[in-house]
């Protein structure tokens, strides 16, 4: 084969045939090698060049390097945390917004659950949504996906989720999907930082400055529930909502997953969720489980209620019913 | 320890040093390493809107080479096995090549998951928090490590023992040995695992899934393996026994013929019962509502793996000149099987049933690219300076002892001039 051979070609040599013992060629090749070391260090630096475009408020914000899990926040770290907070949302924003921390309220567990005879497929909840929890406009960012599905078939594969504004189309019925708040929650025990957990109100969070933007949840939730900042969200200053909690809408930041909180900063405070007070059509209801007086209690009790997916053993605390007046069994008997 | 620094040093010296066809190959690959540099600077600025995922597809081509090169890793063991576990003798030397290919295949590895993250910034979230046991991603993390660890380990105390002509002590590197065969099968049921345990994703949730893993890792790892000795005895004036070409030969038929087997158990599983769960396996190999930009890659890979298994079945392969085609078409043929055909059809339809194609981005690809060409460029180095170790002209007591000659460097490097591979 092609052997070693080599001195004359080689490029530490430099002069074909010279003696290997030439001491000026070692020395001449190792110069040569100093320049190649610099050049490389330079394009190295050329190639380093885009970083000088960095945002640096928005990356590495400082103290956001050090900032510590939100478990470990005592009550004055937060209060310190959130003033910050609220001072880059001003800077960034020009917007005075309160970020607050509301805390599960004891013996309470939140249950959703949607009528699908009633919701016609018009949107509402989906711009209420957007609204109320800070999304980005651009690139757009939805909780709530509203699938016009054909009668007759449960596919999703078979349901449109781009349907034209004019609803509800005849021979259609509209379903929408959110965050199921899972009590079983594949997507927590796939995290690897404990960036996402499930609250005593079975809410599933996200600390937003702890999660490293793996996307594993995302690969792991079976309703397509989770939405990533693919690059820095934008908001219109005039339409940030001002009233904000630290673990759900405040504005995130590039690099991080997000998902429907069930509104926590107004459903910990006694309000419904901004979806359900938009929803025109009454087909959202929303409450306490372990309050046998809820109307979702009373739901669950007497409608027909389903989870979506259920052989995925996730247990959903977002069910799905029809109302039996428009049910073609009560159609049968009525004939 | 001084000792041991003027070690590396020469090793960093010997690594400039080669004829045109070397310092061509490595200015290459420094180009395409600097691209990549440039691409991922980018992406770390402006965030990972640079590539083609989206919230449908939200892991791609990054992923999909870290998977595969999480299989290659294992070329290490395929050598290892028949060495210790068969007193293969005259391969000895040859675990070395694939041990410091598994190192390059890990460090490869853990780059391509610092691309993926969004927010690489907070890495040392994992050092404060770690979701162990119950996030698979964390034993990915740690079993990787370790390889990593044991790999150098390994091949460092053989190569530094050789360098100061001592004979190696076996409980140095004996139990490392036969811990890592074990390890290298736990990275592949890890990483295997990962995708397993969803249960929302159909296409990943099934049993085989670990099995077909090892058996691709085990064809396309040794094939690789081949691939570098070729290259070594070509550039080189090291002599690689034709025994080594054929043991690697008959590991690679056997794991590719599983694989194969495999492959068709998990595809008649899924056609036969033919029930809602196939969407991504039909969408994979068929397209699904117009969608089919996987089609033709997947069934170039079939292709590809088929005619390199029955090349291999032949006794012409028994030639170099016709295993080496028959080994890069495996390669190929599995890289595409792996990592796009494992990863993004997942992902194809969405949970909840949208269909999203995916394409990966010039500046995605040029990060991947980037990746390659650095694993390429260290494993290109670690042979560069492991071969006049071997062949006994780099070591500890010969050469500016006291006054620094290059002339003796020289000789040093001769032996072991340029070792592309690949590029042949």
């Amino acid at each position: 084969m092609r052997l070693p051979v080599l001195r004359q070609d080689d490029a530490g040599g430099g002069c074909g045939g010279c003696p290997p013992q030439d001491a000026p060629d070692s020395r001449r090749s190792f110069l040569r090698s100093t320049v190649a070391v610099g050049a490389g260090f330079a394009a190295l630096g050329a190639a380093l060049s885009p970083l000088a475009d960095l945002d640096t408020d928005k990356v590495f914000a400082g103290e956001d390097f050090f900032r510590e899990h939100y478990k470990e926040l005592t009550a004055e770290d937060k209060a310190r945390l959130f003033a910050d907070i609220e001072a880059q949302i001003d800077r960034e924003y020009g917007v005075q917004a309160t970020v607050g921390d509301p805390r599960p309220l004891p013996g309470v567990e939140f249950v959703y659950a949607l009528n699908l005879s009633r919701c016609d497929g018009n949107r509402a909840c989906v711009h209420a949504c957007v609204k109320e929890n800070n999304q980005s406009r651009e690139p757009e960012i939805q909780y709530i996906r509203v699938l016009e599905m054909p009668i007759g078939t449960f596919e999703l594969e078979r349901g449109n989720q781009y349907y034209s504004e004019k609803t509800p189309r005849p021979g259609h019925f509209y379903m929408p999907i959110q965050c199921h708040q899972c009590a079983n929650p594949p997507c927590v025990k796939v995290c690897p930082v404990e960036a996402t957990w499930q609250e005593a109100d079975g809410i599933t969070v996200v600390d937003y400055d702890w999660c490293i933007g793996c996307r594993y949840c995302q690969a792991a939730c079976p309703y397509w529930a989770r939405r990533f900042n693919w690059t820095d969200p934008e908001i219109p200053s005039d339409e940030i909502n001002p009233d904000m909690a630290y673990l759900s809408n405040r504005p995130r930041s590039r690099g991080v997953m997000e998902k429907c909180t069930f509104c926590l900063q107004r459903t910990r405070k006694g309000r419904m969720p901004a979806c359900l007070e938009a929803c025109p059509t009454g087909a959202r209801k929303f409450g306490n489980i372990l309050d046998p007086g809820s109307e979702v209690s009373q739901i669950l009790r007497e409608k027909r209620v389903f989870v979506l997916k259920e052989e995925v053993g996730t247990r959903p605390r977002f069910f799905y019913y029809f109302d039996e007046l428009s049910s073609r069994t009560t159609e049968g008997v009525a004939s | 320890m001084k000792e041991y620094l003027r070690f590396l040093y020469r090793c960093f010296r010997v690594s400039f040093v080669g004829d045109w066809r070397y310092q061509l190959w490595m200015l290459l690959l420094t180009i395409f390493v600097l691209l990549g540099v440039n691409a991922w600077a980018r992406q770390f600025v402006h965030g990972l809107i640079t590539t083609g995922m989206t919230d449908q597809v939200s892991w791609g081509l990054f992923i999909a080479n870290f998977t595969y090169l999480v299989g290659m890793a294992a070329a290490a063991v395929m050598l290892v096995i028949p060495v210790y576990i068969y007193r293969n003798k005259e391969l000895h030397d040859l675990v070395i090549f694939g041990e410091l290919f598994a190192v390059a295949a890990i460090i490869m590895c853990l780059l391509f998951v610092v691309v993926d993250l969004g927010r690489p910034d907070r890495m040392q979230h994992m050092l404060m928090r770690f979701n162990f046991p119950m996030s698979l991603l964390t034993w990915d993390v740690v079993v990787l490590n370790v390889y990593l660890l044991l790999n150098l380990h390994i091949c460092g105390y053989l190569i530094y023992s050789r360098y100061r002509k001592r004979e190696p002590g076996k409980w140095f590197y004996i139990p490392f040995v036969f811990i890592a065969i074990v390890w290298a099968i736990s990275i592949h049921t890890v990483t295997a695992f990962l995708l397993v345990g969803l249960g929302g994703r159909p296409y990943w949730n099934t049993a085989i899934i670990a099995p077909r893993f090892l058996a691709s890792a085990f064809s396309a790892g040794p094939a690789f393996i081949i691939l570098t000795l070729m290259a070594i005895q070509w550039f080189t004036s090291h002599q690689v026994p034709q025994k080594a070409y054929m043991t690697l030969r008959a590991i690679v038929v056997v794991a590719m013929s599983i694989n194969v087997f495999l492959l068709g158990s998990e595809l008649f599983t899924e056609f036969y019962s033919d029930s809602a769960h196939i969407a991504s396996v039909k969408y994979l190999w068929f397209g699904i509502h117009g969608h089919d930009e996987l089609v033709p890659w997947i069934w170039t890979a079939l292709a590809m793996n088929l005619v390199a298994l029955v090349m291999l079945y032949l006794p012409i392969t028994r030639s170099r000149k016709l295993l080496a085609p028959a080994c890069i078409l495996l390669i190929v043929g599995i890289w595409i099987e792996k990592g796009m055909g494992l990863i993004v059809p997942a992902f194809v339809p969405s949970p909840i049933g949208e269909i999203v194609e995916y394409t990966p981005t010039l500046n995605e690809i040029l990060i991947c690219v980037g990746i390659w060409s650095f694993g390429l460029l260290i494993y290109t180095i670690f042979i560069r300076v492991t071969l006049p170790v071997l062949s006994g002209q780099l070591v500890a007591d010969r050469i500016f002892h006291t006054t620094p000659n290059a002339a003796e460097e020289f000789a040093a490097a001769n032996n072991g001039q340029s070792t592309q591979e690949v590029l042949s």
